[in-house]
């Protein structure tokens, strides 16, 4: 029980600090952030009222505590300009973001985990170091990129995919499938070579104990000592990856949806910042922040469940 | 067992190669990397534009050539800054630990909620975009990295005896922090400069991309892919060959930096 108090309240204190710092670095625009806000020919009364609007006649700490206020109570302010709440703006944008976000996922996860395994087995071999030196490029090659080369191959020389209008896997199945594999595989990639690398290292590093030599001695077979095993141990390590990786699938679809259109989280945050609707960026990106803390947290509290060891304090 | 050098080779050559490519670039470019051409747009690699021309009819190799300043530079500067920063948090939270520590890696904590390059991102669009933002929001990006890396070492090194003997003698602080123990740290902060260049020149290139790192005239990779994604199908080589330099810049610092690790944990 206690463990589970310090770790709520060290969530709580990083997401009160994320916030600070956000706030913080919004505090910093220079000059007035309505002139900034409305451009150098908009006339003194649509500043001065702006101004009222933002609250800058307040101070900076009675700001704060108004804007913590308001994403208590679910209002995160309001977008200058769609003029509308920016909670109804993110409820639109948030389940494009997710879907993506978890169809990548599930890539990294089918495609990253086999190929690690194999890749372990491969130990010793020459061939290894050269699959080793693939997954850097994988982790290398820019994600935006990769999204242009999966163009560049499936619909300008294939003619595969022909369009790349957003569908929701409500809509229509394998119109949503299409919609969603190309922006997920790019951003996917990184993240398949990070699994591959760290299962890789993982399983050489289990191959090491003691139990491994015992239960081999025992008469097992690899794979039997792979699976029984040393794969049971590997749960943690995988688990904390993968956790990592949420969070960086959710960064990478920050770009990836720009070059595929997608109608997302990420595509509205760069719109927002060009046309400088800040209130509207600064929620999100605290909303973004607080995101990849949750999924920390439940990481953490993960680790407590799988592994007794932990669990019981030892 | 000798351990393989094969990607510290291949990590040096990649980087060594556009490190001779920016360096001439300082003194000769085929062509004037701005220079625009109306009448030879769009024109396929040949023998008169190794890479071919752009939308403006510019000379891609030299643009490209250009681009090496800018990453280089970038690069540098940010692990620079993350690097001092880094070293910052992470050697007083490692050598003093308790609430100081607690404190520091809180907000090392905290920095790490922002993914990919949402940092950099919202750094750049308060502060507005350019090269010198850039380059401090890539810093600040690459401060959690090095007070990790810094702060589990001066944490392990701690605990030795030449350190306590240190102690013993009356050594200040700063003494030991800079003298006994930053020398022993020196392998894994060069494992973690490299990759955090590496990440530089890929985090530039994204938020180039997205038109908020670096702004026109200044020569950026990530902006010559924003300006080619239009034609990837009448100039798909526009696109890839950019892209392929990116990825070698990136993937030869990755190398370097695997290839040091392993002589690192061999030696060890």
């Amino acid at each position: 029980m206690r463990f589970y108090l310090y770790k709520l309240s060290m969530f709580g204190l990083t997401l009160f600090i994320v916030s600070l710092m956000i706030f913080f670095v919004f505090q910093l625009l220079p000059g007035n952030p309505a002139q900034i806000i409305l451009g150098l020919d908009a006339d003194e009364q649509q500043i001065h009222y702006l101004e009222q609007e933002l609250g800058l006649d307040k101070s900076a700490i009675v700001r704060y505590i108004d804007w913590m206020a308001g994403i208590f109570q679910g209002d995160l302010g309001e977008s200058l300009r769609y003029q509308v709440p920016v909670s109804d703006v993110l409820a639109e944008r948030i389940p494009v973001t997710t879907s993506i976000a978890i169809f990548s996922m599930v890539l990294t996860v089918i495609v990253g985990i086999p190929l690690g395994i194999l890749i372990a087995r491969m130990n010793g071999k020459r061939i290894a170091v050269f699959l080793s030196m693939f997954t850097q490029l994988g982790i290398s090659i820019p994600s935006f990129w990769f999204g242009f080369m999966l163009i560049l191959l499936f619909s300008v020389t294939l003619n595969w995919v022909t369009s790349f209008e957003y569908v929701a896997w409500s809509e229509d199945f394998f119109g949503a499938l299409q919609a969603h594999l190309l922006p997920s595989l790019a951003i996917a990639i990184s993240n398949i070579a990070v699994v591959i690398r760290y299962l890789r290292n993982t399983i050489l590093d289990q191959n090491k104990m003691d139990y491994v030599r015992t239960a081999t001695c025992k008469g097992l077979s690899e794979r039997a000592v792979l699976y029984g095993h040393v794969l049971r141990n590997a749960c943690i390590p995988i688990i904390t990856i993968i956790g990592l990786i949420t969070a960086d699938t959710l960064g990478g679809s920050i770009i990836i949806e720009n070059v595929f259109a997608l109608p997302g989280l990420g595509s509205l945050l760069i719109q927002s910042i060009t046309s400088r609707d800040f209130p509207l960026v600064q929620s999100m990106v605290l909303y973004i922040a607080a995101i990849v803390l949750v999924i920390h947290f439940v990481v953490d509290l993960l680790y407590k469940f799988i592994d007794p060891r932990i669990r019981q304090g030892r | 067992m000798r351990s393989n050098r094969l990607p510290l080779y291949i990590g040096l050559t990649f980087v060594g190669s556009l490190f001779v490519m920016m360096l001439i670039g300082v003194f000769y470019t085929p062509y004037d990397p701005n220079a625009m051409d109306a009448t030879n747009r769009l024109a396929l690699p040949s023998a008169t534009h190794l890479f071919g021309t752009d939308n403006f009819g510019r000379d891609i190799f030299s643009r490209v050539m250009e681009g090496t300043k800018t990453a280089f530079f970038i690069g540098t500067t940010a692990v620079s800054i993350g690097l001092f920063f880094g070293f910052l948090f992470g050697a007083f939270a490692g050598y003093f630990g308790g609430w100081i520590d607690e404190i520091l890696m809180r907000f090392i904590d905290a920095m790490l909620a922002f993914p990919g390059i949402l940092l950099a991102i919202m750094l750049v669009a308060v502060f507005e975009p350019g090269i010198k933002n850039t380059v401090i929001a890539l810093g600040v990006m690459s401060v959690p990295a090095f007070a990790r890396i810094i702060r589990s070492t001066f944490i392990q090194y701690k605990s030795y005896d030449f350190v306590k003997a240190s102690i013993a003698k009356g050594g200040s602080a700063l003494h030991i922090m800079l003298k006994h123990i930053l020398p022993n740290a020196l392998s894994p902060i060069f494992v973690a400069a490299s990759l955090s260049f590496s990440g530089s020149v890929l985090a530039e290139s994204g938020l180039s991309y997205l038109g908020l790192g670096v702004q026109p005239p200044d020569p950026s990779w990530g902006r010559m892919l924003k300006e080619a994604q239009p034609y990837i199908a009448t100039a798909p080589w526009y696109v890839v060959i950019v892209g392929v330099v990116i990825t070698v810049l990136v993937l030869g610092f990755n190398l370097l930096s695997d290839g040091m690790r392993d002589i690192h944990d061999k030696r060890v």
